[in-house]
């Protein structure tokens, strides 16, 4: 009995030692960690890697100035993979092994979705830095991509507002499309509009030619696309190749920012139109401040698109959240967060609402050759974010305590 | 637009669609039925060849670039397959299930390796400007059809290349040894014919029409590193269809294939008429489990 005591004991001691050191080492410290969780290989790595980077920008940039709370912010770098199952696994062990006390991160929707259960496990913090389809809730979580009625329906106000009324859906075949389609139509019906179409293709499909057809007999104003990654090249390539240009027929795409464009070649996708809440185009000297600041670190090839400046722009408000709170506690940061009222940023003033969704402005531009967008549209004032349409799920709303 | 201009788009669009799905299922035709070998790695080979014909068009510039890159994936694609060939399906020969492994391995090693080289983002061939428009039909019945250029240089493509394959095989001293080869290995080999030099041309020359697929598709779809596997379910489902080692068959069961997705496509959505397609494919076998054409054949007996 006793030999097996001392075995126990030695056993858990080393650990002991170790909890115990590490408890003193953070206290004495002059450091903080954060994680910062994307995906750096796989098929999303091309979009993650630099949401990844402007995130590190901003803890660089408030490092400089001093650090958070007296301490220099460290940021623990994990790889997401491109696997939701992955995602989950790395969040768990940066707030288990790693001990930080927010996460940055997340592309996909159902990387946050398997992320959503750890979060609110630990009840640690995440900051999810894109636009999704909305219809979820959680305290763990700060959205600061826009929501549905901050992108799709502003995107719809606009092309009422231009009298093209015929609206054709098209999107790829996974929970985006389906739910902002869901949203759409409601809104289009209710408005006064009509849908003429609504086809869906299998994600990575290639083979659009029955569908152009039914575009050419649905005679719609607008297609409303949704599509993702490499189906857009396919759908425009035989667009174009079937004879229909752009200025007979406006495509307004969900999906395609700077990054997409860059990659899909501007002169495929000229002249068509995107609904964001950024542009690399907006005007205002923070943002040329925050361009000008990226392309010194990472290249002055570099192009810059909406999700990068919400990574970069959630740093800058935890850390205000932060200072209000004066604590990393994630319960009191996100409480903070939402009191910090208006924040002016690159991408116009934005404010985190009581939803833990942000305040924020939406813009319609029309690409250009050079793969910039001409901003040809704004809403009149930030818009409240809505993470349950009223048309769509009515009755629902997000509340947190 | 009037029913019959919709009707005569969709029956292009539907050979259109069978014209890529018959140049990538040559191959494995030839393959499954001659040697009896499942080749999952027969995707990547239309890959290689959108890669190449990529590489071609971004370093040789002028109007005959993209003819140049039809040769140049042809070839590539080709001896890509005559190296698999010689370094793993030979050593597996009469173990189809062991084949199917190792090759499924190759597909993925072709696949990260193409991801490393050009990225997880499709690349972009541009079509040539004599292959970017469409042609309108302005007077007629069919007043108001358009028919993409690309979609009418794809079919004759394909003509073409099935053409000259069937003449290959009908003329060609090596066709007559690959009939020979296809009717009775052993007999074939007893009368001197070199069986494994058979095999290497076989495979070499189906991987290398597969090549020619990737080209195609390039003109039509981003080149991307996994633009294969969407294409080589839909191949084998189509050598299956057609019956194994017949290449009418497979050109019949890819018309039927590509006109019978064309046409429910229109009336329900892209997922659901997949599902038809496999319903109407599982019905097909039960009452024809041989396919559209069967050939006797000793090597399919032992199948």
């Amino acid at each position: 009995m006793n030999r097996l005591l001392q075995r126990t004991v030695k056993a858990i001691a080393p650990g002991l030692c170790a909890l115990l050191l590490a408890g003193t080492s953070s206290a004495q410290d002059k450091t903080v960690k954060v994680g910062v969780l994307h995906s750096l290989s796989g098929t999303m790595a091309i979009s993650e890697v630099t949401v990844k980077n402007a995130t590190l920008l901003a803890i660089d940039q408030i490092n400089a100035q001093g650090g958070v709370l007296g301490r220099q912010i460290v940021p623990v770098i994990e790889d997401g993979a491109s696997d939701p199952a992955i995602f989950s696994q790395k969040a768990q062990k940066l707030i288990q092994q790693d001990k930080v006390v927010t996460v940055f991160g997340g592309w996909t929707s159902a990387s946050r979705k398997a992320m959503l259960p750890v979060f609110e496990r630990f009840h640690s913090l995440l900051w999810y830095p894109v636009q999704f389809e909305g219809n979820e809730c959680s305290p763990d979580i700060m959205y600061s991509g826009a929501q549905p009625n901050q992108q799709i329906l502003p995107a719809l106000n606009w092309a009422f507002e231009k009298d093209r009324k015929r609206i054709f859906l098209l999107g790829s075949d996974y929970v985006f499309p389906r739910t902002a389609n869901l949203i759409l139509k409601k809104h289009i019906v209710h408005d006064g509009g009509t849908v003429v179409g609504e086809e869906y293709v299998p994600l990575g499909g290639t083979d659009f030619s029955s569908i152009i057809t039914k575009i050419r007999i649905a005679h719609p104003d607008v297609i409303f696309n949704t599509l993702n990654g490499d189906s857009n090249v396919s759908f425009f390539k035989q667009l174009a190749a079937a004879g229909i240009r752009e200025a007979q027929l406006p495509v307004m795409s969900f999906s395609i920012a700077e990054q997409e464009a860059k990659a899909m070649g501007p002169s495929l996708v000229n002249g068509s139109y995107a609904a964001w809440n950024y542009f690399e185009s907006l005007n205002n000297p923070m943002n040329r401040q925050f361009i000008a600041a990226y392309k010194a670190r990472y290249g002055q090839n570099s192009v810059i698109d909406d999700p990068m400046i919400h990574g970069y722009v959630d740093v800058l408000i935890w850390a205000a959240a932060v200072k209000k709170a004066g604590s990393f506690d994630p319960q009191a940061v996100r409480k903070a967060a939402t009191q910090l009222g208006w924040i002016g940023t690159a991408m116009g003033p934005v404010k985190f609402a009581d939803n833990q969704s942000l305040y924020q402005t939406a813009y319609v531009g029309q690409l250009q050759s050079n793969g910039q967008f001409n901003i040809l549209w704004q809403s009149k004032e930030p818009l409240r974010p809505e993470p349950y349409d009223s048309l769509a799920f009515p009755g629902r709303s997000c509340v947190l305590k | 637009m009037g029913h019959l201009v919709v009707f005569a788009g969709q029956i292009f669009n539907g050979i259109s669609v069978a014209s890529i799905l018959l140049l990538t299922a040559l191959g494995l035709a030839l393959s499954f039925g001659l040697m009896n070998v499942i080749n999952m790695a027969h995707g990547e080979m239309l890959m290689v060849g959108g890669y190449i014909t990529y590489l071609t068009c971004r370093f040789v510039h002028g109007p005959g670039a993209f003819l140049l890159a039809l040769g140049f994936s042809f070839v590539g694609s080709a001896l890509l397959g005559a190296v698999l060939e010689v370094t793993v399906i030979r050593w597996l020969y009469g173990r189809p299930l062991d084949t199917l492994l190792a090759t499924w391995g190759v597909s993925l090693i072709l696949q990260q390796g193409a991801r490393s080289l050009f990225g997880a983002i499709g690349v972009d061939v541009v079509a040539p400007p004599w292959l970017s428009g469409s042609v309108a039909i302005g007077r007629g019945p069919l007043a108001g059809l358009t028919l993409p250029s690309v979609r009418i240089f794809i079919i004759v493509l394909t003509i073409v290349v099935f053409a000259l394959l069937l003449l290959f095989i009908a003329r060609s001293r090596a066709g007559l040894f690959l009939r020979a080869v296809h009717q009775d290995r052993e007999m074939a080999q007893a009368l001197g014919v070199n069986t494994r030099w058979v095999d290497l041309l076989v495979f070499a020359a189906g991987t290398g029409v597969a090549g020619l697929a990737g080209t195609a598709l390039a003109l039509i779809a981003p080149v991307t590193p996994t633009v294969g596997q969407s294409y080589v379910v839909y191949a084998f489902l189509v050598v299956i269809v057609g019956g194994l080692g017949s290449l009418l068959g497979t050109a019949l069961a890819a018309l039927l294939v590509g006109l019978f997705s064309a046409g429910v496509q229109m009336f329900t959505s892209v997922s659901l008429a997949d599902v038809l397609l496999l319903v109407l494919v599982v019905v097909f076998i039960q009452f024809r489990p041989r396919g559209i054409v069967f050939r006797r054949s000793r090597v399919m007996k032992e199948a």
